[in-house]
């Protein structure tokens, strides 16, 4: 008889669905072929002038019929597509899923060309009072839908037919990995057999990218956009934004098993530790970060040893990747020079919101498959930083567990443990 | 009684009424209290202003209060005061352990830098150029962490220590619905000890006002109780600045620190109405009966935001159970969107603490509540979308 609960007692979860969106393209195969040949979907960016910006490339999903209709409308679509892929694989019902939905998403806003529309529609008052006059005699709830926080969870909700309040979250670049964990903790109390976890984001504007060019975050590295995002190398000099989303079907083992599904791996742990020393840098001794990676291995029941491969958060900024190398040899010692660790942002950029989930997706791909893919543009390590990046090139390997590790701005530390099989 | 019941040990609370538990006590009990309306800074609409406030009381660093827009300097402000109140402030092996959930919204913007753009769009056929060219300029660079959602909570980390683990929810008044719940739910089954929970919401920004007026909800013309806006001009709802954080610990956790306890929480029930299929004041029905009310007359809480058919609905379903006695705050304190629901809650476990009802805030919709309330019954119904409610009890 298989063993449902895990070391605590708790029911061991389960993934029976995984459904993906990048720039890479739609769905697992085509992703995964990418990312294993060590392609990169950096591209210049063309959805809107990029006259003035610093940063004129990002990994953005343009071939959505969302994908010029504002970030609302995309960050709907990339979710509503992850989560379609996750729940037809998991042979779960696509319109009566069943169990609680919990969406990482970015912060609303008010797209500009709604703005523009309001205040050039008004003609008296002030700019406000132009934009509340028009506003409320609007004859439809398009634009108000696009302002409210929980709106997208509430359509997804319809759309699948999940249960009760939808939950939207946001953990900053942690958010898809708290989603995942959410889920987690909901079937791990007995709340529900199985939860619907995505994280989406199709927020890459020219504002968003502004607000991130004035933080210094980002790569101008625009000549050879495939080439910007090089995690661990000397030369980095910032993430490249970008958008996509994951989507994943969580079940208790038990119940997946019950009914004959798939089991594509288990989600054996989580681990969180918040950050008290600055809005965007991180405790110089690398505490936070280190205690969220311990957390997550005590709370998956295993030690320093038993973790085979990390899936790096590696944005490819000079902080980050200084920071997540320096916990992860505290934590894992002198083995840390030779377990493989890669950062999927070196193809796909940094997703945000969704960066989370997709990493957590393809942290379960590579289990499954058997194959590690690389760190790209890995051409000029930085000696300050000895890791086995997977440097360029896939690996096949066994994997039987992975760290996927998830930071953000706020002192938000997210990291997941995964495992092939339930131990 | 066990171990792991859900207690609540500290409560943070502003809104125009003033701060703290102490001054809402008495502006909320006072016969005939009357609300703080400002009807001329956003005419047509009226608001209840936030009070005036000393920062520098609760965010000590003058330096820090720079890096936040009001909206986060607000809960920051309250979340302190819910720590105060639990005598968890400055006890740094408690804070590095205490878990976090917020329910935030955000976007307080730059109205000047958005003015500038938008008077320039009416002379510029490249606006998208034109955006460029201002926000590259004229963004002050930190105002995007100044206004992000997540970052209230990592304030409240910078500022109080609150390291355990951080969590934001978003989605109006279900994420404050939705953050007391999952906090509960981890408190009950030993996820976590002692957990900060709330929200803040400033309405004195147009945006604020836009996220409402977008969908026709505010209330238009002189101001009037919640419950008596149906038929007026406008959308129903009138706004208010304010803020509502909660100390949620286990019974033995509280027990073992010997602290107060003003009452104990739960259950927390959530929902999801499809408005547009089904009958609101039924499902809120429903939820009534989830509860698991008691005999006998209960005092309610009630988030009603005044927005016509959620109000309607709420007080169908109310007026259908008459041993309700239905206190909607908002008419004192206007609508606090993802504060709502933590207010709520608030306010119900200080008139249990208290051992007595507040008076009826519309003494012509709301029937009179005599003793000391035992349970108290606090609801939030959204204006557009989401439903919560709880019940809060006497502890021994």
């Amino acid at each position: 008889m298989a063993k449902y609960n895990d070391h605590l007692g708790r029911p061991i979860v389960a993934v029976t669905g995984i459904g993906v969106v990048t720039s890479l393209g739609v769905g697992k195969a085509d992703n995964w072929a990418a990312l294993t040949s060590g392609r990169s979907g950096i591209h210049p960016i063309t959805r809107f002038p990029i006259d003035h910006l610093n940063t004129r490339i990002a990994g953005t999903v343009d071939f959505l019929p969302s994908s010029d209709k504002g970030a609302s409308a995309l960050t709907y679509e990339l979710a509503e597509t992850a989560g379609r892929e996750a729940i037809a694989e998991s042979g779960l019902d696509p319109d009566d899923f069943g169990g609680p939905l919990f969406l990482a998403s970015p912060p609303v806003e008010l797209d500009w060309r709604e703005r523009f529309s309001l205040y050039n529609t008004g003609t008296e008052g002030s700019a406000s009072d132009r934009l509340l006059t028009v506003a409320r005699n609007l004859p439809t709830l398009d634009t108000f839908e696009t302002s409210q926080f929980g709106s997208i969870a509430a359509r997804l909700a319809d759309e699948f037919g999940t249960r009760g309040l939808p939950i939207t979250l946001s953990t900053a670049c942690a958010s898809g990995a708290t989603a995942i964990q959410l889920g987690v903790e909901a079937i791990r109390r007995g709340e529900c057999d199985r939860a619907l976890s995505i994280g989406a984001d199709g927020s890459v504007t020219a504002e968003a990218l502004i607000r991130f060019s004035l933080l210094s975050a980002l790569s101008t590295h625009n000549d050879i956009p495939e080439k910007a995002s090089k995690p661990f190398s000397k030369d980095r000099d910032g993430f490249v934004i970008a958008e996509g989303s994951a989507a994943l079907v969580l079940e208790s083992l038990e119940s997946a098993l019950a009914r004959g599904a798939t089991v594509l791996g288990i989600l054996q742990g989580c681990g969180e530790k918040a950050d008290d020393f600055h809005r965007t840098r991180s405790k110089p001794d690398g505490s936070p970060a280190i205690g969220a990676v311990k957390a997550a291995l005590s709370d998956a029941g295993l030690g320093e040893n038993g973790i085979a491969y990390v899936n790096a958060h590696g944005t490819s900024t000079p902080e980050n990747d200084k920071m997540e190398h320096m916990s992860l040899s505290t934590v894992f010692g002198e083995r840390m020079r030779s377990m493989p660790i890669s950062s999927n942002k070196s193809m796909i950029g940094h997703t945000l919101s969704a960066a989370g989930a997709i990493e957590a997706a393809f942290s379960l791909l590579t289990m499954r498959e058997g194959v590690i893919p690389p760190t790209i543009n890995y051409d000029n390590p930085d000696p300050a930083i000895e890791l086995d990046v997977v440097p360029n090139r896939k690996r096949d390997a066994e994997v039987a567990t992975v760290l996927s590790n998830s930071f953000g701005f706020g002192g938000q530390n997210t990291c997941l443990v995964m495992a092939r099989e339930p131990v | 009684m066990s171990a792991h019941d859900v207690v609540i040990t500290g409560i943070g609370l502003v809104s125009s009424l003033g701060e703290g538990t102490d001054a809402h006590w008495q502006k909320l009990t006072a016969a005939g209290a009357e609300p703080v309306v400002d009807s001329s800074r956003y005419a047509p609409y009226s608001i209840h202003p936030l009070p005036e406030i000393d920062w520098g009381l609760q965010i000590a660093k003058r330096g820090d209060q720079r890096q936040m827009e009001t909206w986060q300097r607000l809960g920051t402000y309250t979340a302190g005061l819910a720590l105060d109140d639990a005598g968890i402030k400055a006890d740094e092996a408690l804070c590095a352990t205490m878990d976090m959930v917020v329910a935030a919204g955000g976007g307080e913007r730059d109205e000047t830098v958005d003015n500038a753009i938008l008077a320039a769009s009416e002379s510029r056929n490249d606006r998208d150029v034109l955006l460029n060219e201002k926000l590259t300029t004229e963004l002050r660079p930190t105002l995007f962490l100044a206004q992000l959602s997540n970052l209230l909570a990592g304030n409240i980390s910078i500022v109080h220590k609150v390291t355990g683990s951080s969590r934001t929810f978003m989605g109006e008044e279900g994420a404050g619905v939705s953050a007391v719940e999952t906090a509960a739910a981890r408190i009950s089954s030993g996820q976590s000890t002692h957990m900060l929970v709330g929200g803040a919401f400033q309405t004195e920004h147009p945006d604020m006002l836009l996220g409402y007026e977008l969908g026709g909800y505010l209330h238009r013309g002189p101001w009037k109780p919640v419950w008596q806006r149906d038929g007026s001009e406008g959308g129903g709802v009138v706004s208010g600045s304010g803020a509502a954080f909660l100390v949620l610990e286990s019974r033995e956790h509280a027990k073992a620190r010997g602290r107060h306890i003003y009452a104990q929480l739960g259950p927390v029930i959530s929902g999801r109405a499809r408005r547009r299929k089904e009958d609101l004041a039924a499902v809120v029905g429903a939820m009534l009966e989830k509860t698991a009310l008691l005999d006998g007359p209960l005092l309610t809480l009630s988030g009603a935001s005044g927005a016509h058919a959620a109000t309607k609905a709420e007080k169908a379903a109310l007026d259908k159970n008459v041993a309700l006695a239905a206190r909607a705050f908002g008419t004192l304190t206007g609508h606090m969107k993802e504060a709502q629901f933590p207010f709520a809650v608030a306010l119900a476990a200080l008139a249990i603490d208290r051992k007595a009802a507040y008076p009826a805030f519309d003494a012509t919709v709301e029937k009179p509540f005599e003793g000391i309330p035992h349970t108290v019954l606090a609801t939030a119904v959204g204006y557009h979308y989401f439903e919560g409610m709880a019940l809060v009890a006497a502890s021994d």
